[in-house]
């Protein structure tokens, strides 16, 4: 305890800030990738596929990231695999991600007129072709709104990584706070940095709505 | 290398797992309840002429769907003890996850109000209906009735995010899965049987809201519209 709030401290809630955003990416894309897989996977023709990655997204849905958390960090290595902080974080991220992706991508495929199907099978083009050359340039279109939306529920979740000893921003607040003592202030200075990243975001997300189109999936979050 | 699962050490703490799940219930519907009255207050403030009230709403929604939660859950936390007010942590976690949940129903109900075509509220003005009444009857129910999807998926995902305030001992499903799995050594059984507890709750909640919907807006029961 003891002494006040300097340069250092600062500098080391800038890494954290910096860990928090590399974390981000880290989940963007891992996340993206899995959700592009999972939204296929669930407007496909097999029935089996589209049951098993329906499943996987009820699943993730319906359980905390936290426990996700806690899953990857400390219930893997009681199997005997052995994971780091940021492997594990990186990892549940992933996983939960890509469910909340997939779903939202999965929509945005399925608004696409259905005529565009039609059309494109009309000119003989096969299913991959459909679905590369007709479907998904419009589909990414309707999805960038709710996909950059999201991207601030990401940057907000990184915030549980904290919980497994990864020091991003939360972390180093709370590491600081440990030898300040001084929660109120450290906090609101977390909680300012957090805006600072997402607030711009938010705001392009809803500049990006407000420019039309068709209706669009809401995305929830807390 | 040889799995060795052993559900069966975890399985016999089950009344603490049912005292967890029972605090994580109790934090959701509080929350959801006093959520959905800031929220139906938080989205007449935006809307409002007065533009105190429309910038302070509008401030709160912003700042709270901006930061994490598990930052306000300290903000919380700490904020109430600096003020020298002394609470459990179950209020604590109560009043963080309903300032929470505030903000994101203000912005749901918002888009249901925004919804309510203007001739409808003109139409109710000509019947001679009091602010009051026209409000109830004509904006509110209409609204929650359209964004009620939203809304309950709100819900759910707001009971999940109680898994949080584990953080500040809140001792609901995840901290007691802490305890055990530290107590048992059994983490990876610990936190999958956690895990499916939340999926049923999930269930659960689903299904009461449905219910619910059902209850609560015979009109859609009758056009058949699905909830």
């Amino acid at each position: 305890m003891g002494g006040s709030l300097n340069a250092n401290h600062l500098m080391f809630l800038g890494q954290g800030a910096l860990w928090t955003i590399g974390l981000s990416l880290i989940a963007l894309i891992g996340g993206g990738l899995a959700g592009a897989v999972i939204a296929l996977c669930r407007v496909s023709p097999s029935r089996f596929v589209r049951l098993l990655s329906g499943a996987y997204v009820q699943l993730i849905q319906g359980t905390p990231l936290l426990v996700i958390m806690f899953l990857t960090y400390f219930g893997l290595p009681t199997l005997g695999f052995s994971v780091s902080p940021l492997a594990a974080a990186s990892a549940s991220l992933t996983v939960y991600v890509g469910a909340y992706l997939g779903e939202i991508w999965r929509g945005c495929i399925q608004s696409v007129p259905r005529q565009q199907w039609e059309a494109a099978e009309g000119l003989a083009l096969s299913r991959t072709q459909r679905m590369i050359k007709v479907i998904l340039p419009q589909a990414v279109r309707i999805a960038t709104p709710p996909t950059v939306g999201f991207m601030v529920q990401i940057i907000k979740n990184t915030s549980l990584a904290s919980v497994v000893g990864f020091v991003e921003l939360a972390r180093s607040g709370q590491i600081i706070n440990n030898s300040l003592f001084e929660p109120l202030l450290i906090y609101a200075i977390i909680a300012v940095i957090y805006f600072a990243l997402c607030f711009p975001i938010s705001r392009l997300s809803r500049k990006l709505e407000q420019r039309g189109g068709p209706a669009r999936p809401k995305i929830l979050a807390v | 290398m040889k799995l060795n699962l052993d559900f069966g050490v975890v399985l016999e703490r089950w009344p603490a797992f049912l005292d967890g799940a029972v605090m994580t219930l109790q934090l959701a519907v509080i929350a959801t309840l006093l959520g959905a009255a800031i929220g139906a207050v938080g989205a007449v403030c935006r809307r409002s002429r007065n533009r105190l009230a429309a910038g302070i709403s509008d401030i709160y929604v912003e700042t709270i769907r901006n930061t994490p939660l598990l930052v306000q859950i300290f903000l919380v936390y700490f904020g109430l003890a600096s003020m020298g007010l002394k609470f459990s942590a179950f209020t604590v976690a109560a009043v963080a996850l309903t300032i929470n949940v505030g903000a994101y129903t203000t912005e749901i109900m918002r888009a249901g109000f925004d919804s309510i075509p203007r001739g409808q509220i003109e139409a109710a003005e000509g019947l001679a209906l009091s602010r009051l009444q026209i409000y109830w009857h004509v904006v509110l129910w209409p609204a929650v009735e359209r964004v009620y999807p939203a809304l309950t998926s709100q819900f759910v995902l707001l009971m999940l995010a109680s898994s949080v305030t584990s953080q500040i001992s809140a001792e609901e499903l995840t901290a007691v899965a802490n305890y055990i799995q530290s107590d048992t050594y059994r983490a990876f059984e610990t936190y999958i049987l956690v895990a499916i507890a939340y999926i049923a709750l999930s269930l659960i909640m689903r299904t009461g809201f449905w219910a619910l919907g059902l209850v609560l807006f015979p009109r859609r029961r009758r056009l058949g519209t699905p909830l």
